[in-house]
């Protein structure tokens, strides 16, 4: 922000020379500065806190072994079964979330007619949604999927009780992404007699797509991070395998983190920051991609 | 994309006789709109399910103990074998938690706003922005336990006096919760600040007035309802969060504690832990669950209204 | 040679071989079935036997490794709870079934039998640096858990203690170490003063201990086992003397009252399935293996004889 000059006029005090900075702005200027500072400091922080205890445990254990509940087999444990259960959760989440989030949002941008009451209600039950607490989609995963519905603890109770967490996500972005598309391309193509499925789906859409993928890969990693709901969903279980079906038990890799911080022994502690670092690696790089994508695609327009 | 082999006068569509009549609607189109809907509807679903998910057992349970008795009694011991169901527990370590992530949250959030917003050059603010957005991104379950191994260990190191903090306590949680909060307060109070025309800074500007007096006096008081949402949020967020209270907060409820260097236990914390436990389903053990995740619910969906309808208020004023 | 009597042979020797074959697999005792078995077993229930069965599934599927074992520890109550309902085949317990819950599985048709598979010494225990107390009577640790207990120091235990503030520590209400604790020494299983440290995690409750002069908490024998060089165990006076708790005095009942049997219920329905009776014999033939890598307080050769004919009635059955 620069100042402007305004041309001296009449008599009075008004220079134009800059002001000498005074004391208290410096020291606001330096406040602000230390705002930040202090945030980026924890983060750096946390990350080599994390490297540091888990050290010792970072090697291909982590994916070539199971993980053990006796302190005698520490040594020969790891995560895998949590990896996998992990991705295959997380690919069950996206295939859910992905084509719902996107289709609603298509709904609310290009079809629904803002000034219905029905769909302002609509618009504002998804911004509730995305505020709802975690732990609350847990009990919306148990009293009605795993129970009511009758599906268990189960790979696909977890990816339905995530997709629903991370819709309004998924949904907002990528309403924001298809605003952001210039109306003259809409124009453009109806004038040339196009539908309006027909637009959307080969102008707006493919325009849209740098925000979309922004939108959904923060969702995902939102998703592969939760633990809370899954808290309810049968976490507390030893899982020894990997599973083999959507239908199958399952751990994931926080859930996993959070037992081993529930032993006693340091060994497994070592284990549980080794695993941390894991689960931050791909959850740093996955908000990166995401953050990337956006800054270079924002003013292709 | 239909190639027009006829341009009417407009370069409306081939195939139509008259090129202003609307072309008849396909059945294709029908249904993918359909599709949609339906795809829309599916949040309405989402919030009907938690509501029916929570209705049932807590109107059970409220046929056995009464409302006051719920929002006013001050032990919370359902499990043991003498049940007291007052949930001020509860509610006060929620309370207390939030107040002193707030406390953490707001100072550091509103500043790095203010400086990403008013100070720092696009460039920096480019970089510098993602940064604090990762910061967003790290799991929860993570800051639980960096609360509890790397900064609790340095709060009983360096405290005064003999009375040490416990071994899980409401401050740590706070400060790993606080800082958890710090990009969600900042990215919305950056956005509300953004949003304040420049007009009015180059007004003061040209008055003669400095960069604080301009962010402070100018900026500040213009984006206030935005700001004020970013707050609310960050509250909400901080009253729903699960696992850094249930692993660095402790998990006894069987009196109102004050002291923040103790352990207590919060709404979130009651929910995970009772659930993920042994109480048979229709038992008022397990309607608890579903009474203090309906206060849960209700008091978020509370804050997040407010914080709505202020966020619409700061994008009209600027519109 | 010609081919007939080629093929004869071929014949004779196939038979042969098949026959001993099946002589070699029939053996259902064997806990190398050499037939490779597939499927789930599924067990949930106590988290004190958790590290049991958790070990016995651990150690089965080095030798099944396609039969899958998931280990849950929703607690006692927990685990009954499913298992009457149908949706677990064995049950891990820290306490024998109660009336109500065999109520619920002849309700819903779940018969089972009970197999106690160890024993458990219910350790009190006190922070290392803790030199006035060596041993507790019951009625002592009455006074100091009890409903509305006013031990605020330990002097209030003992008028010889130290005036030293006394930090409780113990299991969460889910926990049927938390039940059999408050029915031996409260008289009602759920009876305790409710302003002591809980937790699910037994790390938080050994780190508290040691980390407080003042420290009093109680847990299954293993988590002091292995914790050994933490804390200190506090001898147990029942009427008949202070004991302290050990693998000797757990087996010869003299730790009392705080040693306990640890069960396995097992659900006659579940014995059907191939995977589920192997992984059971499993576990009984390597009982000793398992109760050592758990750390507990292993059978007595009484108890094992028991253990071995109460699988052959199941397996009858």
């Amino acid at each position: 922000m620069t100042t402007t000059t305004v041309p001296a006029r009449a008599a009075g005090s008004v220079s134009l020379r800059k002001q000498r900075t005074r004391p208290a702005d410096l020291a606001f200027k330096l406040a602000l500065q230390a705002c930040l500072l202090i945030a980026f400091a924890f983060l750096v922080s946390l990350i080599v806190f994390a490297v540091y205890q888990g050290w010792p445990r970072l090697d291909s254990r982590l994916w070539t072994d199971m993980p053990t509940s006796r302190i005698s087999r520490i040594d020969t444990a790891g995560v895998q079964s949590a990896i996998f259960g992990t991705i295959w959760v997380i690919t069950a989440t996206a295939a859910i979330c992905l084509p719902t989030g996107i289709a609603a949002a298509v709904y609310l941008e290009e079809y629904a007619d803002n000034t219905r009451w029905y769909n302002r209600l609509l618009e504002l039950n998804i911004q509730n949604l995305a505020g709802v607490p975690s732990i609350l989609y847990g009990i919306l995963g148990l009293g009605v999927i795993a129970r009511g519905f009758g599906l268990g603890f189960t790979v696909i109770t977890a990816a339905i009780t995530l997709a629903l967490l991370v819709l309004p996500i998924v949904i907002i972005s990528t309403r924001e992404a298809i605003r952001a598309v210039p109306n003259s391309i809409r124009q453009g193509s109806y004038a040339l007699g196009a539908t309006k499925w027909q637009t959307t789906r080969r102008q707006v859409l493919p325009a849209a797509i740098p925000g979309m993928a922004t939108g959904s890969i923060l969702a995902l990693s939102r998703a592969i991070g939760e633990a809370a709901p899954l808290l309810l969903l049968g976490a507390s279980t030893t899982i020894l395998f990997n599973p083999d079906g959507l239908d199958s038990s399952y751990t994931t890799l926080p859930i996993q983190i959070f037992n081993l911080i529930k032993q006693p022994s340091e060994e497994f502690h070592q284990l549980a920051w080794a695993a941390i670092v894991l689960l931050l690696g791909i959850v740093l790089i996955m908000n990166s991609a995401a953050i990337f994508i956006r800054n270079k695609f924002q003013k292709r327009i | 994309m239909t190639t027009p082999t006829k341009t009417g006068r407009n370069g409306a569509a081939a195939g139509g006789s008259h090129p202003l009549r609307q072309s008849r609607v396909r059945i294709g189109e029908k249904s993918i709109e359909t599709i949609l809907v339906v795809a829309a509807l599916i949040s309405i679903a989402v919030t009907i399910g938690i509501v029916v998910a929570l209705v049932g057992p807590t109107a059970d349970f409220f046929t056995k103990v009464s409302f006051v008795e719920f929002l006013t009694g001050t032990s919370w011991t359902p499990l043991f074998a003498q049940k007291e169901y007052g949930v001020l527990p509860l509610v006060v370590a929620t309370i207390e938690v939030t107040t002193i992530a707030m406390l953490i949250a707001i100072p550091l959030g509103l500043g790095s706003a203010i400086y990403l917003s008013e100070y720092a050059h696009s460039s920096v603010r480019k970089t510098l922005k993602p940064i604090l957005e990762l910061l967003a991104g790290v799991p929860t379950v993570v800051y639980g336990f960096i609360a509890l191994q790397m900064i609790n260990p340095i709060l009983r190191d360096y405290w005064p006096g003999d009375r040490k903090p416990d071994f899980q306590n409401a401050l740590v949680a706070g400060i790993a919760m606080g800082i958890m909060i710090v990009p969600t307060v900042a990215s919305l109070a950056e956005d509300a600040m953004s949003a304040v025309p420049n007009s009015l800074r180059q007004g003061a500007y040209a008055l003669g007035s400095s960069k604080m007096q301009v962010s402070v006096r100018v900026v500040l008081p213009a984006a206030l309802s935005g700001i004020v949402a970013a707050i609310v949020l960050g509250i909400s967020r901080a009253i729903g969060e699960t696992m850094i209270v249930t692993i660095a907060m402790g998990l006894i409820s069987d009196q109102v504690r004050y002291n923040p260097i103790e352990a207590m236990m919060n709404m979130t914390t009651y929910i995970a832990a009772a659930g993920s436990g042994d109480v048979p389903v229709g038992t008022i053990d397990y309607d608890t669950i579903f009474a203090v995740g309906a206060l849960l619910f209700i008091v978020t969906f509370a804050l997040n209204a407010l914080s709505i309808r202020l966020v619409r208020r700061f994008r009209e004023v600027y519109e | 040679m010609n081919r007939n009597l080629l093929r004869r042979r071929l014949l004779a020797g196939s038979a042969l071989l098949a026959l001993a074959l099946t002589a070699a697999c029939s053996g259902d005792g064997d806990s190398a079935s050499n037939k490779e078995l597939s499927g789930q077993v599924k067990v949930d229930g106590s988290s004190t036997v958790f590290p049991l069965t958790s070990a016995a599934s651990e150690l089965y599927a080095e030798e099944q490794p396609k039969v899958k074992v998931p280990v849950g520890e929703s607690g006692t109550g927990g685990g009954f709870e499913k298992f009457c309902n149908g949706e677990t085949d064995l049950s891990d317990a820290s306490r024998g079934i109660k009336d109500k819950e065999k109520a619920a599985c002849e309700a819903k048709g779940v018969k089972y039998g009970e197999l106690i598979v160890a024993n458990d010494a219910l350790s009190v225990v006190v922070n290392k640096e803790n030199s006035f107390v060596e041993c507790l009577t019951v009625d002592q640790l009455k006074k100091i858990w009890e409903p509305k207990s006013k031990v605020k120091t330990w002097k209030d235990v003992d008028p010889k203690f130290p005036a030293d503030p006394i930090k409780l520590f113990g299991p969460g209400t889910d926990s049927g170490t938390f039940d059999y604790f408050t029915k031996e020494i409260n008289g009602e299983e759920g009876a305790s003063r409710t302003d002591y440290s809980p937790s699910e995690d037994d790390n938080i409750l050994v780190q508290g201990v040691a980390g407080d002069k003042g420290g009093l908490g109680y847990f299954g024998f293993t988590y002091y086992e292995e914790n050994k060089d933490k804390l200190k165990a506090v001898k147990v006076d029942g009427g008949e003397g202070c004991v302290e708790p050990s693998v000797d005095n757990a087996q010869s009942g003299k730790y009392k009252p705080l040693s306990r049997p640890l069960y396995v219920y097992v659900s006659d329905k579940a014995l059907e399935r191939e995977e589920v009776k192997d992984f059971v014999n499993f576990y009984i033939e390597n009982i000793d293996e398992v109760v050592k890598e758990a750390k507990f307080v292993p059978l007595t050769d009484e108890q094992k004889k028991t253990l071995k004919s109460e699988f052959d009635k199941l397996g009858k059955a």
